[in-house]
């Protein structure tokens, strides 16, 4: 069925296919409206849905955690101080490998106080061990969405799944949807590795392991990371198969024969591609590479395609105060290090509190690389 | 340096600056905040002797609007800033302001501590029955089967009454009154400045665009008809805890009072010291 929908109807939307078996919340400006949406497809009746209002994004992570333990499907939505308040929690989910799915529309972190969106709420989660995934429009919301559940079902891992606040959260657009039943059978029931709630086979969730266990436990942990990419790979084939819209981990935007070339996640991605088809009108060769999947960092990927190019910018709509340069910046030029063609590296940080970031500083950021005079680590695109 | 705007109503906001507020028409929430500053003006309270704190929601909202002192923190977390205030200058006046959400939700751990602690400031629970600033969920304050966003059917939890938690948990005063009861909302807000302690004001207050929304209450005017027949004055009701659907104002405790956190822990400083 073909929609208009906002990235939060969409949310909720996905999540009413879904059909979660628990979804516990706590409302925060731009991902309210998806939980309020599917609170009333829950009094419609229209899921199964046990929907918890709780007192706080620490209690609605916990509650999750409580509802995945004995093997039910979980879901829930937050952004920015939610899922700060979240962090303790997150990673409990990962360390207990339970496959809860978090829809957030990112904004950025006190202080000062802002509402709008950048990516420093997921990014600041970055080490709790969830699977995260950035979109860049609606459409690309509602597919990673279902598509997220079965992923991390399958890896017995938490995943993340972001649209930039406001600028996707609250902006409609004309979407395709899967049927309800498509949707169902596609994903199945969760089988969960253990379930707390098995009385036959008692089981003890969460004891200390001291010396002894701990660091076996994150290894395997890791490890289960480590495994993520095929499982995937292997999910968005199996959804192409039955929506015809594929998205690779990573796509390259005209990158033939391209001299310069940015990477970056979101919704910006969007307006990249408007800047790199102005300049290729131009003659000048510049193309975008467009990441979707944050964790797990796709590093074999990165690499086979960075290298072809001689100058890249790295755009990260969060900075990582004083760290030699964006986050993402920084794990690129890790992935590059080991690699003969070495090419230069730039880092752009852009759009912080949804400052806007448009074709033309998206033209001036392609501009800047291609010529690679680059005096500072970071350019702060648009910063007064 | 503040600029005198010769009215010291007026020289108390940051009416260049901040205003219009974002407050919606007929919101409760103006009153209190007048109400508030005509206190700190009838008490003397200068505005450099004053730090006012919020949390996140729209009642929080109050601190952006005051030239005063003030800290605008997390959603939740007003109390425990204010502690770190208090004790970093326990000659200041410190007061708390926020909604049911803030203070009795996601920060309710930090009301009950901050009453068992004593400590010396006062609180301002602006309850309206919802989050008003996420679009009208229904808080620890909407009472059972209460229509609110995420409550279509009517509320299933039991809700907190805010002056018996205050109470129970070690306030020396604490006071309710409504929006509509100005004169009285300004005795009970300044009965609780005065006290040395930990003292909570509740007003319930209108949020005619959502709560009574939900609850078919009608618009602001209709609300405050609804506040005003609905308060009895705590004077003629024998037992203020036990009365049900109705807003019982006036001061509801009103303890002798002891050394307060702020008094004891510098004591212990010196004690200390001395040593
Ligand atoms: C950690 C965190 N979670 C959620 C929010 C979103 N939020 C902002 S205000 C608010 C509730 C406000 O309700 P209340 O405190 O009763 O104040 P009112 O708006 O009704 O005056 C919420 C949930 C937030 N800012 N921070
Ligand atoms: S939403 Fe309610 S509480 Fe918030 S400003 Fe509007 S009327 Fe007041």
């Amino acid at each position: 069925m073909i929609l208009a929908k906002t990235g939060n109807e969409a949310f909720a939307y996905a999540m009413k296919q879904i059909n979660p078996d628990v979804v516990a919340a706590y409302p925060i400006t731009p991902s309210t409206e998806i939980v309020q949406l599917f609170s009333n497809y829950v009094s419609d009746g229209e899921v199964d849905t046990e929907y918890v209002p709780v007192e706080s994004e620490h209690s609605a992570m916990t509650a999750c955690i409580g509802a995945a333990v004995c093997g039910c499907r979980v879901m829930t939505a937050t952004a920015s101080q939610g899922l700060a308040l979240m962090h303790e929690m997150l990673f409990i989910a990962a360390g207990l490998r339970l496959p809860i799915v978090m829809a957030v529309a990112s904004r950025s972190l006190s202080s000062p106080l802002n509402i709008h969106g950048d990516h420093s709420d997921s990014v600041a989660s970055r080490d709790s061990g969830w699977l995260q995934f950035f979109c860049e429009t609606v459409q690309e919301g509602y597919d990673t969405l279902i598509q997220a559940v079965k992923i991390a079902e399958r890896a017995n891992l938490p995943a993340l799944v972001g649209i930039d606040g406001f600028i996707l959260s609250h902006c409609q657009e004309r979407i395709e949807t899967l049927e309800d039943q498509v949707v169902r059978d596609f994903l199945g029931r969760r089988k969960p590795a253990y379930n707390l709630l098995d009385w036959r086979n008692p089981i003890l969730v969460g004891p200390a392991t001291l010396q002894d266990y701990y660091f076996e436990f994150k290894r395997s942990e890791i490890e289960g990371m480590n495994q993520v990419l095929p499982i995937i790979e292997e999910v968005q084939a199996e959804f192409g198969r039955i929506a015809g819209r594929k998205y690779p981990v990573l796509e390259e935007y005209r990158c033939e024969d391209a001299e310069a070339v940015v990477v970056l996640m979101g919704s910006a991605c969007g307006t990249v591609r408007v800047a790199v088809d102005r300049m290729r009108a131009k003659g000048k060769k510049v193309g975008m590479v467009k990441l979707r999947v944050f964790r797990p960092l796709v590093h074999s990927l990165l690499k086979k395609s960075l290298v072809k190019f001689k100058k890249i910018g790295v755009m990260d709509r969060v900075d990582a105060v004083n760290s030699y340069g964006g986050p993402l910046f920084t794990e690129i030029t890790s992935v590059l290090y080991d690699t003969d063609e070495r090419p230069w590296v730039f880092s752009y940080v852009y759009g912080l509190g949804g400052k806007e970031f448009t074709p033309e500083d998206a033209e001036m950021v392609l501009e800047q690389v291609l010529t690679g005079k680059e005096d500072e680590l970071v350019t702060y695109v648009g910063v007064r | 340096m503040r600029e005198l705007k010769n009215d010291p109503f007026l020289d108390f906001f940051r009416v260049d600056e901040r205003f219009p507020h974002i407050l919606c028409p007929g919101c409760g929430i103006g009153t209190t905040m007048a109400t508030m500053v005509r206190v700190f003006l009838d008490l003397g309270i200068k505005q450099d002797e004053l730090c006012v704190v919020s949390g996140i929601g729209c009642s929080s909202r109050v601190t952006g609007y005051l030239d005063c002192d003030t800290f605008h923190t997390l959603h939740g977390r007003a109390l425990p800033a204010a502690t770190g205030i208090k004790l970093a200058r326990p000659d200041m006046k410190v007061v708390v302001i926020g909604g049911d959400g803030d203070i009795m939700a996601i920060g309710g751990n930090h009301f009950i501590h901050s009453a068992r602690r004593n400590l010396d400031l006062t609180v301002i629970v602006v309850n309206n029955f919802t989050y008003g600033m996420t679009g009208g969920q229904y808080s620890p304050t909407t009472p059972t089967q209460e229509r609110a966003a995420t409550a279509p059917f009517g509320n299933v939890e039991r809700s907190f009454n805010v002056c018996f938690i205050a109470r129970a948990a070690g306030a020396m005063f604490v006071a309710r009154s409504t929006t509509f009861h100005v004169a009285h909302l300004k005795k009970m807000i300044q009965l609780a400045l005065q006290k040395n302690g930990f003292s909570v004001v509740e007003v319930i207050s209108q949020c005619p665009t959502f709560y009574g929304r939900y609850q078919g209450l009608g618009d602001a005017v209709k609300m405050l008809e609804w506040l005003k027949t609905r308060s009895v004055d705590v004077e003629k009701v024998a037992n203020p805890w036990s009365v049900k659907d109705r807003f019982v104002i006036g001061v509801l405790h009103d303890q002798e009072e002891v050394p307060p956190y702020s008094q004891l822990y510098q004591e212990l400083r010196n004690r200390a010291k001395e040593k």
